[in-house]
């Protein structure tokens, strides 16, 4: 749907514009794709009126609403319009959902999906669009029955006046409202007057799902398309010298092999331009089978690449990123993971006198846990389609953050942005990786060097061995307890290559918690490139620490959930320092919550229980997992979860998303792991990159929201980051040994000692 | 190239390609059944799951060579209108989140039921295990086996 007022600007999204049937005219089978309650079939109106970018109402009184953030599986394609539709008051059976295209001009927000900010920024101005939207329709029907429109109540969409027992659908009033000035201010509702909102909807797209309807950008075809793919160089820190396509040219199918460059070296990246390789080769033809083929014939010799300082406009400021020369392996980043670790490193935060704490402390614990590089592995490859013509390019590519690679496209293509469309498809999984868009940049020089239309594709390998992986990290805590057992001094030092994982959480508990607390950070540069990764940083974090914090317990000799609620108490009566990021009380609820669903206590014979809890992307979590031991393979019986999110907009996909984060979590503690051997990625394909499956999911699992009005925050991350910990902590209890290094599953095969008989 | 006739979702299809071509790329690339998806080539993942007469079997490792006059089914043809028992029990179950595993995971658990109409969890995980989701929605899968096999 092309918007019908072209200079509409970014103060002015809620401006009226009448439609005339035809341009707007869908076809049916599109509309029986997008129906919500595919039972029932919704006829199409002979006209629609847009209300606001997010709102269109059909004569008939069916309703379309616009989802204007990418999807990737987390629901926001039905839980974002759930909020327009609370606040207009209509049945969520005549709602049409659609997927937005990419137009911040339009929707005058960040069109992002990431971060876990989707519901949070969402909040208010799909709230109020909604209501003003609402606003324009009670005013349309005062101004025609003549009666004042305060008097007017609305319910499932129809209009009604008591007094003179005057009632109307929407789409009765729609042509009038379309017409009537935008109100300002317009009450938003009470949560405790939701109707909507808090009570589950099903995925919009769920018939399409369990159908094979094509929503993925992979599934995308046009007249005349052609598949191309790109021959990375097989290791870090190598690129292109020279290239023998004779064989690959003329295998069948193929129409061209070329060589094209994507950025120029002095192009200034913003943060999300990442990208290991500049230089493609190309490989294009009709089919991708024969495209597959005739890239492996390609004979390519590479040559190292040199050391450069590279300009990134980043979330702060510029920053320039050294990009070292060489071909890096796992083992030497161990080593000096180590050495740097001894280093002094940059301070973050220092309450009271850490050193002289540790000093008088009758108990000092010290322990440090290691992390590896992660590849996210989202189950659609990387690609994009994209046709590039003289005056425009249009694009449809799975991207989380289409906003972050406008400025890449319009330099690369000479073209202003406004030429520029990219349309947002499904996305088969994101977990940040998405959020990096250079396979929308390679797309388009594809297209354009051939001027046809082409959609880049990347296969397994290539898209597990191309870069964007979660960095990897080590941490080093420490922890001094006095006679009594209480906490007084904490050390933090944390490093990694290429980032520290500290940088934005040294505000975290416990700091504020106890007097005497350190918090440091060192990185190593590398040439391997990293992104963000469902909870970067506190994906690691989480689990370190909350391993951490469970042996300090045990060292005091207290209970792992009252050592913790000590901690907060005294962080909620007494806090330490002013910068504390956190809210001690929803955390120790979050706590409380988790110890009552689970009944927290000895554990049953043969079970082992581990708890953990944590607080990121403004969302509190406590977790508890149940294990028992088959021989030496852990199998999770159950997993019990309690969120405080704020308001809860659609429960049951809420919870679908934070089952899922809880599995992904004890997958990746168990098993994720991509390492380097001279530079060459050491997993290339799900064989050798050992996935969770079926047999290894827990066996049940229940995630308990706390009951709150407080504004929604994140969902899609926090329950990922303290499963690594409960994990571990319930591994504990049944091994006996503590989980320092991830994934822990080398640990569980390593042979124990030989007993004595 | 070589002319293949087949028999698909109860269609007869006709395709000239290279013999070697796995019927996953035939179905996406030639005949426009792109619900059959491409998640590893390599008989790792299940996306590409479909049925060759009834029984589950990977797409990207089959040839279209080898299928001769067997017959296949693919998502699209599993039901008329998205009302096979299975897909209705993933629907009330609302298991998806990004939904690219689902029709390799749907047809592997179609042809589970096929075989084996009340499966035990043991026999849902073992038959299940090709089949990776990586939003992991394997909680939900399970139970929507369940109801499917009680319908
Ligand atoms: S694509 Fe066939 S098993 Fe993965
Ligand atoms: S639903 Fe996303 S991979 Fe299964």
């Amino acid at each position: 749907m092309k918007p019908t007022n072209k200079t509409i600007n970014r103060r002015s999204f809620l401006k009226v514009s009448a439609l005339a049937g035809g341009g707007m005219m869908l076809s049916f089978s599109w509309l029986a794709g997008c129906k919500p309650s595919p039972e029932e079939t919704l006829s199409l109106p002979k006209e629609w009126f847009e209300l606001n970018s997010y709102i269109k109402i059909g004569d008939n009184g069916v309703v379309t609403l616009m989802a204007p953030n990418p999807e990737f599986g987390q629901n926001v394609k039905t839980s974002l319009p759930m909020m327009l539709a609370e606040e207009l008051d209509i049945d969520w059976k005549n709602v049409i959902v659609k997927q937005a295209d990419f137009f911040p001009q339009h929707f005058d927000r960040l069109q992002f999906t990431g971060g876990s900010t989707a519901m949070s920024r969402a909040w208010k101005p799909l709230r109020t669009a909604g209501a003003t939207a609402r606003q324009m329709l009670v005013d349309a029907a005062g101004q025609t029955w003549k009666v004042p429109a305060t008097e007017i109540t609305t319910e499932g969409g129809v209009l009604h006046h008591k007094g003179s027992g005057k009632s109307a659908g929407y789409g009765e009033m729609a042509s009038i409202a379309a017409k009537l000035p935008v109100p300002k201010d317009v009450p938003l509702k009470k949560v405790g007057d939701f109707k909507v909102i808090g009570n589950s909807k099903r995925n919009v797209e769920g018939l399409n799902i369990v159908t094979g309807k094509p929503l993925f950008t992979l599934d995308y075809k046009e007249p005349g398309m052609l598949i191309a793919m790109i021959a990375h160089p097989r290791a870090f820190g190598l690129k292109v010298r020279s290239v023998d396509d004779s064989a690959a040219r003329s295998m069948p199918g193929i129409t061209d092999v070329f060589t094209i460059k994507t950025l120029d070296d002095k192009y200034e990246r913003n943060g999300f331009d990442t990208t290991s390789y500049t230089d493609l080769v190309v490989v294009v033809g009709k089919s991708t089978w024969e495209v597959m083929n005739a890239k492996k014939a390609l004979k390519i010799e590479w040559e190292k690449t040199p050391e450069t300082n590279m300009v990134v406009q980043g979330w702060g400021g510029k920053e320039t990123v050294n990009i070292p020369a060489g071909l890096e392996s796992t083992d030497k980043h161990k080593a000096m993971m180590a050495e740097m670790a001894k280093r002094p490193a940059k301070l973050l935060r220092k309450d009271g006198d850490p050193e002289g704490a540790f000093k008088k402390a009758a108990k000092v614990i010290e322990r440090t846990y290691t992390a590896p590089f992660l590849a996210h592995n989202t189950m659609e490859p990387r690609n994009c389609f994209a046709h590039v013509t003289a005056d425009k390019a249009d694009l449809y590519g799975p991207i989380q953050a289409p906003e972050f690679i406008m400025q890449a496209l319009s330099a690369r293509l000479g073209m202003p942005r406004e030429k520029i469309q990219i349309r947002l498809a499904r996305m088969g999984g994101g977990f940040g990786q998405r959020a990096y868009g250079h396979h929308l940049v390679e797309a388009v020089v594809i297209s354009q060097k051939l001027n046809a239309p082409v959609k880049l594709v990347y296969s397994r390998e290539d898209d597990m061995t191309a870069g964007i992986y979660r960095p990897t990290y080590t941490v080093t805590y420490k922890a001094g307890l006095d006679e009594n057992n209480n906490l007084i001094a904490y050390s933090i030092k944390a490093g990694g290559i290429p980032e520290s994982p500290l940088g934005f959480s040294q505000n975290r508990f416990p700091a504020g918690a106890v007097d005497n607390y350190l918090a440091e950070e060192w990185k190593i540069d590398s040439n391997i490139t990293i992104g963000a990764f469902r909870a970067p940083r506190s994906n690691f974090l989480g689990g370190a620490e909350q391993s951490f914090m469970d042996e300090v317990a045990e060292l005091a000799g207290k209970d792992p959930i009252e050592f913790r609620l000590e901690l907060f108490d005294r962080a909620i009566k007494n806090p330490v320092g002013k910068d504390n990021d956190y809210d001690a009380e929803r955390y120790a609820g979050v706590l409380k919550l988790v110890k009552e669903k689970s009944n927290w206590g000895p554990a049953k014979s043969g079970v082992h229980r581990g708890v953990a809890a944590y607080f990121c992307h403004n969302t509190y979590v406590a977790e508890v997992i149940d294990l028992t031991m088959k021989g030496e393979k852990p199998v999770v019986e159950k997993v019990y979860a309690a969120v405080d999110c704020g308001v809860v907009i659609n429960p049951d996909a809420a919870a679908n998303m934070g089952e899922g984060a809880i599995v992904d979590g004890i997958g990746n503690a168990l098993f994720g792991e991509m390492t380097f051997q001279d530079g060459v990625p050491q997993k290339n394909n799900f064989n050798t990159y050992r996935m969770i499956r079926h047999s290894e999911a827990p066996k049940s699992i229940e995630v308990h929201f706390v009951k709150n009005e407080k504004d929604p925050t994140g969902l899609g991350e926090p329950l990922f980051p303290p499963i690594f910990a409960a994990l571990g902590n319930a591994l504990h209890k049944a091994t006996g040994k503590r989980f320092y290094e991830q994934p822990f599953q080398k640990q569980l095969e390593t042979p124990r000692p030989a007993t004595q008989m | 190239m070589a002319i293949f006739n087949l028999n698909i979702n109860g269609k007869k299809q006709q395709v000239d390609v290279d013999p070697a071509t796995p019927m996953l790329w035939v179905l996406r690339d030639h005949l426009d059944l792109v619900g059959t998806k491409y998640g590893c080539g390599v008989a790792q993942c299940g996306a590409c799951t479909v049925h060759l007469d009834d029984v589950a079997m990977r797409s990207c490792q089959l040839p279209v060579s080898a299928v001769g006059d067997k017959t296949i089914t693919t998502i699209e043809g599993l039901s008329e209108k998205g009302d096979h028992p299975v897909q209705k029990a993933w629907l009330e179950h609302d298991v998806a989140q990004c939904g690219y595993c689902q029709a390799g995971q749907i047809m592997n658990a179609s042809a589970l039921l096929k075989s084996n109409s009340h499966p035990s969890d043991e026999e849902i995980e073992a038959a299940m295990n090709g089949n990776i989701c990586r939003c992991a929605t394997y909680v939900r899968i399970r139970a929507a086996i369940k109801t499917a096999a009680k319908a």
